[in-house]
């Protein structure tokens, strides 16, 4: 409810391909900012479209809702689907060539987040020029590094063709296991460029880390709050991003749940509904919507595990944690130190796999008791991904939930755009760094609004600022003066 | 047989109704295994297209549109470095502009616009409208790959093509409710 005597600044960040979202700052008598709201305009209707559709074609139909991660729904549904034909206990060949699969997903999204969206802010500067704090901009000044990203998105999109049969659409992994294995050729196709990809996940990694470690003490204030933190964990705490159960960590570290099934999801996850939000938040049940709010993604997955299974990602989760004494790190700007953490786990991962001859195997499926409801779960790049089905006697699905990654994000990312409003907007003008900063603390989540359509509109950034009537104070747009 | 090489990406979302436009008239154009031509599709554009573009003389780019005139337009496309807020996507203006920049290509490139009538619910298939449209857009389009004759094309509504300026391509503005 808006109060009286108020004035609203409102921010449109509006991409097609991300959904449609905008900022509303509203300020109180005085000028203080009263409240801070990231609107996101989800398209609803997805869970619908599957409704009737038999349960086989859910991997291929839900690569549709993302354009930039399909990977991660094609998993998830194939996850649920496992279990619906009785067949989760996969065999070697399948287990590996789908975690494969998974790694090069996260490779290409991170290395796109990292190269193309976030180190323009890293590179110039919170206030540069917009016209130059962008990939453009990169290509400019830092070309190889945008040559970088261009060439690891590229090996990342190789891999999924690979062992999803094609870049989009991909049908590789199917209820109970996957429709093929990986050549010698194609295995060593991707061996070719394994060394040099990991040259520059070490480069890249260095970025992140080094600027944070030059920054802490601008970043550790910078759009941070201190929330709970959620994701999977492999049986031993081990960070696995494919499979494993449910744990959730206070912002000090203490378990409030641990190696949760996530069948049992809806018992350890509410989803609250709020009138000024198209878009859910969820929260952990047994602390509440005021309390239970998480994070979920990079920043939160490294909180919550124990320790990473390759080497070099592990040096480098130590050197992370030690920044915060081994305490949960709750510094918004981190998340993109851990994804490039994350982003050298993953190419160890595919350079391991690939050395793994059950890739070449040719047992591919499992079956076993058929179920009628089943829940996926994955890491997503962007966060913890549920997916929950139940599917009748024909075979068709009769009902399907969806929780996304950003979703579960969306309380977090309304307190970041809070804390950069109450630091940096003052008086009744919009700054270019009020703007600057909004986008900058919004990115460091990478959100992906999953409104499935791709994005040819390009609005920019506007915030306009409105008295209590509604009448237009002050306006300003991404790139104008 | 053309001289140059030449791609043709689609891209869209066949999930989105007339949003498909662009893979379907790819799929057509792929079965026509035109010699010198490449065809890809895409859900959208991004970074590493820029490498695949770099690598032809000529790129179409063949998307859904609201605002044509005609089933379909075709226009000159000039590089450009307009970026959206945190849009994991680029534009195909923007997509030359990379391969321009990072990889030192002189590719030119085109856009095709197909008119969309039907965008705004998930769903497969194209309205028949949209069918209609594809078909008109597919005779030109073909015609034009098989004789690599792109700068003299004209759009079937009489616009000129080549002279339009980047900034002027707006394709396939979905309003979402």
């Amino acid at each position: 409810m808006v109060a009286s005597n108020t004035r609203r600044v409102v921010i449109e960040p509006v991409t097609r391909v991300e959904g449609h979202g905008k900022v509303t700052i509203q300020l109180d008598e005085a000028g203080k900012v009263a409240q801070a709201r990231l609107h996101i305009v989800e398209f609803r209707g997805f869970e619908r479209f599957i409704q009737g559709r038999p349960y086989w074609e859910v991997p291929v139909l839900v690569q549709r809702l993302c354009g930039i991660c399909p990977v991660s729904h094609h998993l998830a549904a194939a996850k649920a689907m496992d279990r619906i034909v009785g067949g989760e206990k996969l065999t070697p060949t399948a287990e590996k060539v789908r975690r494969l699969m998974h790694y090069g997903q996260f490779f290409q999204s991170h290395a796109l987040h990292f190269f193309h969206l976030c180190s323009p802010d890293l590179l110039f500067g919170f206030d540069a020029d917009p016209a130059i704090r962008n990939v453009i901009g990169v290509a400019a000044k830092h070309r190889e590094l945008a040559v970088q990203g261009v060439m690891m998105r590229k090996f990342g999109q190789e891999i999924i063709r690979i062992t999803a049969g094609k870049k989009i659409h991909g049908t590789g992994a199917v209820p109970g296991g996957v429709n093929k294995n990986v050549s010698i050729a194609e295995r060593d196709e991707l061996l070719r460029e394994v060394d040099q990809m990991l040259a520059w996940s070490r480069g890249a990694l260095k970025i992140a880390k080094d600027y944070t470690v030059e920054h802490l003490e601008e970043l550790r204030d910078f759009g941070s709050f201190t929330s709970n933190h959620l994701s999977l964990v492999r049986d031993d705490g081990a960070l696995d991003i494919y499979h494993g159960g449910l744990r959730a960590i206070t912002a000090d570290g203490e378990k409030i749940f641990d190696h949760v099934d996530y069948q049992e999801y809806l018992n350890y996850i509410m989803e609250e509904v709020r009138p000024w939000s198209y878009m859910k938040f969820p929260f952990i049940r047994s602390l509440g919507p005021a309390a239970g709010s998480y994070r979920v993604g990079p920043l939160a997955r490294i909180n919550t595990c124990d320790f990473i299974d390759t080497p070099e990602a592990e040096a480098a989760r130590r050197e992370f944690m030690a920044v915060t004494a081994g305490k949960p790190n709750n510094i918004s700007m981190a998340y993109h130190w851990t994804r490039m953490i994350e982003l050298l786990h993953a190419m160890e991962k595919i350079r391991d796999l690939l050395h793994d001859a059950d890739l070449q195997g040719t047992d591919l499926l499992a079956k076993g008791r058929r179920r009628y409801e089943a829940v996926g779960l994955i890491e997503a790049p962007r966060g913890t991904l549920f997916h929950h089905y139940r599917v009748n006697d024909d075979d068709q699905v009769v009902m399907a939930n969806l929780i996304v990654s950003t979703t579960n994000n969306n309380e977090p990312m309304n307190r970041a755009v809070r804390r950069v409003a109450d630091d940096y907007l003052s008086g009744q003008k919009i700054t270019e760094g009020l703007l600057n900063r909004v986008e900058v603390a919004i990115r460091a989540y990478d959100p992906c609004l999953s409104c499935a359509t791709h994005a040819m509109g390009q609005m920019p950034l506007k915030i306009d600022l409105l008295d209590s009537a509604g009448n237009l104070l002050d306006t300003r747009s991404k790139g104008t003066a | 047989m053309p001289e140059r090489s030449v791609i043709l990406i689609g891209f869209g979302n066949p999930g989105r109704l007339d949003d498909g436009l662009g893979p379907a008239l790819a799929a057509r154009i792929e079965r026509l295994d035109l010699p010198g031509v490449r065809v890809e599709s895409a859900y959208q554009l991004a970074v590493e297209d820029a490498a695949t573009v770099a690598a032809c003389d000529v790129v179409v780019f063949a998307d859904a549109a609201t605002d044509a005139t005609a089933s379909y337009y075709f226009r000159q496309l000039e590089p450009a470095a307009d970026l959206a807020f945190s849009t994991h996507a680029l534009t195909p203006a923007v997509v030359l502009g990379l391969a321009h920049d990072l990889f030192g290509a002189r590719t030119t490139g085109y856009v095709l616009g197909i008119r969309g009538h039907a965008f705004n619910a998930f769903g497969e298939g194209l309205s028949p409208q949209a069918e209609t449209d594809l078909a008109a857009a597919e005779r030109f389009i073909a015609e034009r790959l098989r004789r690599g004759d792109f700068a003299a094309a004209t759009t079937d509504d009489g616009a000129a093509a080549a002279s339009v300026p980047a900034y002027e391509v707006e394709l396939c503005r979905t309003e979402r409710k």
